[in-house]
C-alpha cells in the first residue's frame, strides 16, 4: 500500500513537469486581473495550441487524433502537474470535456477532420447547449423545437446555463424533433454553427457576479442534416453517452476555496489568541472537522486512482466528491467568516488575487452545489446506480411529450 | 498509486469473512448479548487461535504468524462486520501492540507465544471513571514493583488473564506496566455496558505484583506516555476498520430492507427521503473506508504522520459508524427498535467502539494539535 507512481508513471510526471516549467514564465501568471477578457483568452489560446502539440491536450487520444496514445493515469498525472500552476486553460474545458469527444463518438470521418484538431488547439472553443428555462436536472424536459425542412432542421427555443458560448464557435445542442411521443423518444442531437443567422448569445450575471454562463436563444435558425448525431428522435441516448464521458477531473478538496495551511496561518496572524483564533476551542474542533472531510476525499481519490492505474475507470461512485466538496467548501468559507467577526463580511481591495479567498468561494459555492448535477441528483445516483435502489416511480415516462406540463 | 491492500491481504480477509459468516454470525452475538454471564463466545475464540489468528501479527520468533499491520487491519474489518464477541482487539490491538512496542525482550518471550496459542487473552487498563486519562489524572500507582488503585471500565476484564495497565510511578511519571492477573491482589468486577456482546469489567490492584514496560524506542519526553499514545494511535486505526466494517454491515440491511419492503404501493427505498439517508451513509461510509486506508498505510510504513492519520481515520470512522448504525434503525422503521431485529447490535457497537480508546472530541483535538505541528 502506497502512494507512489509506478516507474513508467514516475518517468512521465518528470516529463511533464519539465515541460510544464518551460511554459510558466510566459503562461502561467499569479492573477490575471491585470489582462482584459480578450488578452487572458488569446494568452489561452497560445499556451492551449502548445499543449496540443505534445499531445496533452487529449492525453488518450491517439496520435492521429491530436492525442498521445496515452493512459488515463497518463491524463490525470498531466492534470495534477498543470494544477501547481496558474494556466489561462478554464475556456477550453467545458470544450474538451464534452462536445469534442462527442464529436470524436458520433460525427462523420470528415467532420472529425475538420473539428477535432483546431478544438484541441483552442483555435475554435466549443460549448454544450443543454439546460433550458423548463429543463435544468430534468433534461428530458428541453422544448427547443427543430422541424424538418428539405435538407436542412429548423431550430427555435432558448438554452440558458451554456458556459462560455459567448465566445464559443460551435456547440453540440440536444432538441425536440417529435412532441407527440414520450419526453425521452422525441429527442435529436445536432451541433451547430454558433455564428449561424438566428442565434443570439446573452451573458447572465449571477449571483457571486460572473458572467461566463449564458443564455442562447434560437430563432429560425438553419441546421444541416449531416450536422445531425445520431439517428432521428435517439438524442437521449446521445446525451446520456455525453454525460457519462469519462470526466475525471483533478479533485481538488478545497474546492477552489482556502486552503488549510493558509487558513491556519490566517487566523494565527489577524486574530491572535483571541476568540477566533487559533487557540479558540470553537475554532479547533472545525479545523479538524475540515481536514477529516478533506482527507476523506483525498483518500478516496488516492483509491480511484488506483484503480485507473489498474486499468478500471471509476463508476458512478465518483460522484460523491463534488457532495462533499461543494458542501464544505460552503460550510467552511462561512466559518472562517464568522471567525472574524463582522469583518468577516468585508471584501479586501484584492491587489493579488481574488482567487482561493473565503468571502468570494463562500457565495460561488451556492452554486457549486447546483452546477453540473445538483447536490440531490447526484445522491440519486448514488442510490440507484452505486446502491441499487428502485428508480422513482416516473408520472411523465409514458405520456406524449406534448401532454405534459 | 497503490492505494489498496494486495491481493493476499484481500484473501485473507476474504477467508476471514467465510469464517465469521459460517461459524460466528451475529447468533453468536446475539447468544452473548442475551446470556449476562456470557462474557465472550468461547467456542469461537477457541476456533480462531487453532486457525492462528491470535498470533497473526506477533513475529515468528516469538510464535506467531507474522504478518503485519495491513494484515491486521483487512481482518478488524470483519471482525466489525459480523460483531464477533471474542478477545481479539482487546489482545491484539491493546495488549500485544503494548508489548511489542514496549516490553523487555525477555518479557515478549516470554509471553507473546502464550498469546499466539491462545493460552493468553490480554487487554489493556487506562480508564479510571468518568473522562478519559490525561497525563495527570492517572490514580493508579505503580510503586515498589505493585499496583494500587481501580481501573474501569476495561474490555474483556472478566476474562483476560494479563493486562496492560496505565499508571504513575514513584517520580509521578506516567508508565504502563504489565501484570498477570490472576493473583490474590487483584479484584475484579463485572460491568453492564450498553454493549453487552462486548464484556467490559473493573479491576482493582491492591499490591498487585507488576511490571513496568520501558523499552520504547520512539517519541520524545516520557516514554511510558509516548508509549501509551502509540497504543492508542496503532489502536484507533485498527478499531477504524472494525468500525467501517459494521456501517457496511448497516448500510448492506437497511439498502435490502428499503428495496424489499412496500409502503405506499412501492418499494420504500423508491422514496428520495430514503435514497437520500442512504446516500448520505454511503458517503460517510466512503470518507471513513479512505481515511482508514490512510491509517493502515500510516501504521504499516511506520509513516511520522500516524498521530495525524490515527486521530483522522479514528474520528471518521466514528461519525461513520453511529451515523449508519442509527439511520439503519430508521430505515428499518418500528421493526428496528426490536430486540429481535438485529440493528440494535450494530447501534450498541457503534456507540461502545466510539468510547472505548476516547470519543470523537479528544481525538479531533489531536487532529488539530497535529496539523498545528505541521503546518504553523
Amino acid at each position: 500500500m502506497d502512494f507512489d507512481d509506478t516507474p513508467e508513471e514516475a518517468e512521465f510526471r518528470l516529463e511533464v513537469r519539465s515541460w510544464l516549467a518551460e511554459q510558466a514564465s510566459a503562461y502561467s501568471l499569479k492573477s490575471f486581473d491585470d489582462l482584459s477578457f480578450e488578452q487572458q483568452l488569446s494568452l489561452g489560446r497560445e499556451f492551449q495550441a502548445r499543449k496540443a502539440e505534445r499531445g496533452y491536450a487529449k492525453i488518450t487520444w491517439t496520435q492521429e487524433l491530436g492525442g498521445m496514445g496515452g493512459t488515463p493515469m497518463q491524463a490525470v498525472i498531466y492534470e495534477q502537474e498543470e494544477e501547481k500552476y496558474n494556466f489561462p486553460t478554464v475556456f477550453f474545458a467545458i470544450s474538451l470535456g464534452m462536445p469534442i469527444p462527442v464529436m470524436r463518438r458520433f460525427a462523420t470521418e470528415a467532420q472529425q477532420q475538420r473539428y477535432l484538431k483546431p478544438a484541441l488547439r483552442g483555435e475554435e472553443v466549443w460549448c454544450q447547449l443543454f439546460s433550458e428555462p423548463s429543463a435544468g436536472s430534468d433534461l428530458g424536459g428541453i422544448r427547443l423545437k427543430a422541424v424538418r425542412d428539405g435538407d436542412d432542421w429548423v431550430l427555435n427555443g432558448q438554452k440558458v446555463w451554456t458556459s462560455y458560448a459567448h465566445i464559443s464557435d460551435f456547440g453540440i445542442i440536444v432538441t425536440r424533433t417529435d412532441p407527440t411521443v414520450a419526453k425521452h423518444k422525441g429527442m435529436t442531437f445536432f451541433f451547430v454553427d454558433m455564428k449561424s443567422p438566428g442565434i443570439e448569445v446573452r451573458q447572465i450575471k449571477q449571483a457571486a457576479g460572473g458572467g461566463e454562463f449564458c443564455e442562447v436563444f434560437f430563432s429560425d435558425v438553419r441546421v444541416p442534416d449531416g450536422n445531425r448525431l445520431g439517428e432521428i428522435n435517439a438524442g437521449w441516448s446521445v446525451a446520456i453517452a455525453t454525460l457519462m464521458e469519462e470526466r475525471f477531473a483533478v479533485t481538488d478538496a478545497a474546492g477552489g476555496g482556502a486552503q488549510l495551511e493558509d487558513t491556519m496561518h490566517f487566523l494565527r496572524r489577524e486574530l491572535g489568541e483571541g476568540d477566533g483564533g487559533l487557540d479558540d476551542p470553537c475554532v479547533r474542533e472545525k479545523i479538524a472537522d475540515w481536514y477529516i472531510a478533506e482527507s476523506g476525499i483525498n483518500n478516496f481519490y488516492a483509491r480511484l486512482l488506483t484503480g485507473l492505474s489498474q486499468g478500471q475507470l471509476p463508476g458512478p461512485e465518483a460522484a460523491l466528491s463534488k457532495i462533499v466538496i461543494a458542501r464544505k467548501l460552503q460550510a467552511q468559507s462561512a466559518d472562517i467568516m464568522d471567525f472574524c467577526g463582522p469583518a468577516g463580511a468585508i471584501y479586501p481591495d484584492f491587489q493579488v488575487s481574488r482567487a482561493n479567498d473565503y468571502r468570494i468561494a463562500w457565495l460561488e459555492a451556492a452554486g457549486y452545489r447546483i452546477a453540473g448535477g445538483t447536490d440531490e441528483i447526484l445522491k440519486n445516483t448514488i442510490a440507484e446506480r452505486v446502491l441499487g435502489l428502485p428508480g422513482d416511480i416516473r408520472v411523465d415516462k409514458d405520456i406524449p411529450f406534448e401532454e405534459l406540463k | 498509486m497503490n492505494f489498496d491492500f494486495s491481493d493476499d491481504q484481500k484473501s485473507l480477509q476474504d477467508e476471514t469473512h467465510r469464517f465469521l459468516r459460517d461459524r460466528c454470525d451475529l447468533s453468536v452475538a446475539r447468544i452473548v448479548l442475551d446470556d449476562q454471564q456470557q462474557a465472550y463466545s468461547e467456542s469461537v475464540w477457541q476456533e480462531m487461535v487453532e486457525l492462528g489468528w491470535a498470533g497473526i501479527a506477533i513475529p515468528e520468533q516469538y510464535g506467531g504468524i507474522g504478518l503485519g499491520y495491513l494484515e491486521l487491519c483487512v481482518m478488524a474489518e470483519e471482525m466489525g462486520r459480523f460483531l464477533a464477541p471474542v478477545p481479539f482487539s482487546s489482545t491484539l490491538y491493546l495488549f500485544c501492540e503494548a508489548l511489542l512496542n514496549g516490553a523487555s525482550e525477555t518479557l515478549k518471550q516470554e509471553i507473546l507465544p502464550q498469546v499466539a496459542t491462545g493460552k493468553l487473552v490480554g487487554t489493556m487498563a487506562f480508564a479510571e471513571g468518568f473522562g478519559f486519562p490525561g497525563r495527570d489524572r492517572i490514580g493508579v500507582r505503580f510503586e515498589g514493583g505493585k499496583l494500587y488503585g481501580d481501573k474501569w471500565p476495561v474490555a474483556d476484564a472478566m476474562i483476560a488473564d494479563a493486562a496492560v495497565v496505565l499508571a504513575v510511578n514513584e517520580d509521578n511519571e506516567p508508565c504502563l506496566c504489565f501484570l498477570d492477573l490472576d493473583q490474590e491482589p487483584v479484584h475484579r468486577r463485572q460491568l453492564e455496558s450498553v454493549d453487552p456482546s462486548r464484556g467490559q469489567g473493573g479491576l482493582e490492584f491492591f499490591g498487585a505484583e507488576a511490571e513496568s514496560l520501558t523499552a520504547f524506542e520512539g517519541g520524545s519526553g516520557n516514554s511510558g506516555w509516548q508509549l501509551f499514545q502509540r497504543v492508542l494511535n496503532s489502536a484507533a486505526v485498527l478499531f477504524a476498520f472494525e468500525q467501517i466494517g459494521g456501517a457496511d454491515a448497516c448500510l448492506a440491511a437497511a439498502t435490502e430492507f428499503a428495496r424489499e419492503r412496500y409502503a405506499f404501493g412501492r418499494p420504500v427505498g423508491s422514496f428520495q427521503a430514503i435514497k437520500h439517508k442512504l446516500a448520505d451513509v454511503y458517503v460517510g461510509n466512503q470518507l471513513a473506508r479512505s481515511n482508514a486506508y490512510y491509517g493502515a498505510w500510516a501504521l504499516a510504513t511506520g509513516a511520522e504522520e500516524l498521530p495525524l492519520a490515527a486521530s483522522v481515520a479514528r474520528v471518521s470512522a466514528i461519525q461513520a459508524y453511529e451515523y449508519a448504525a442509527s439511520e439503519n434503525i430508521q430505515v428499518h422503521g418500528g421493526m428496528g427498535f426490536t430486540w429481535e431485529a438485529d440493528c440494535h447490535l450494530y447501534l450498541r457497537r457503534s456507540r461502545s467502539l466510539a468510547l472505548l480508546i476516547g470519543s470523537s472530541g479528544l481525538w479531533k483535538k489531536q487532529v488539530t494539535r497535529e496539523l498545528e505541528r505541521k503546518f504553523v
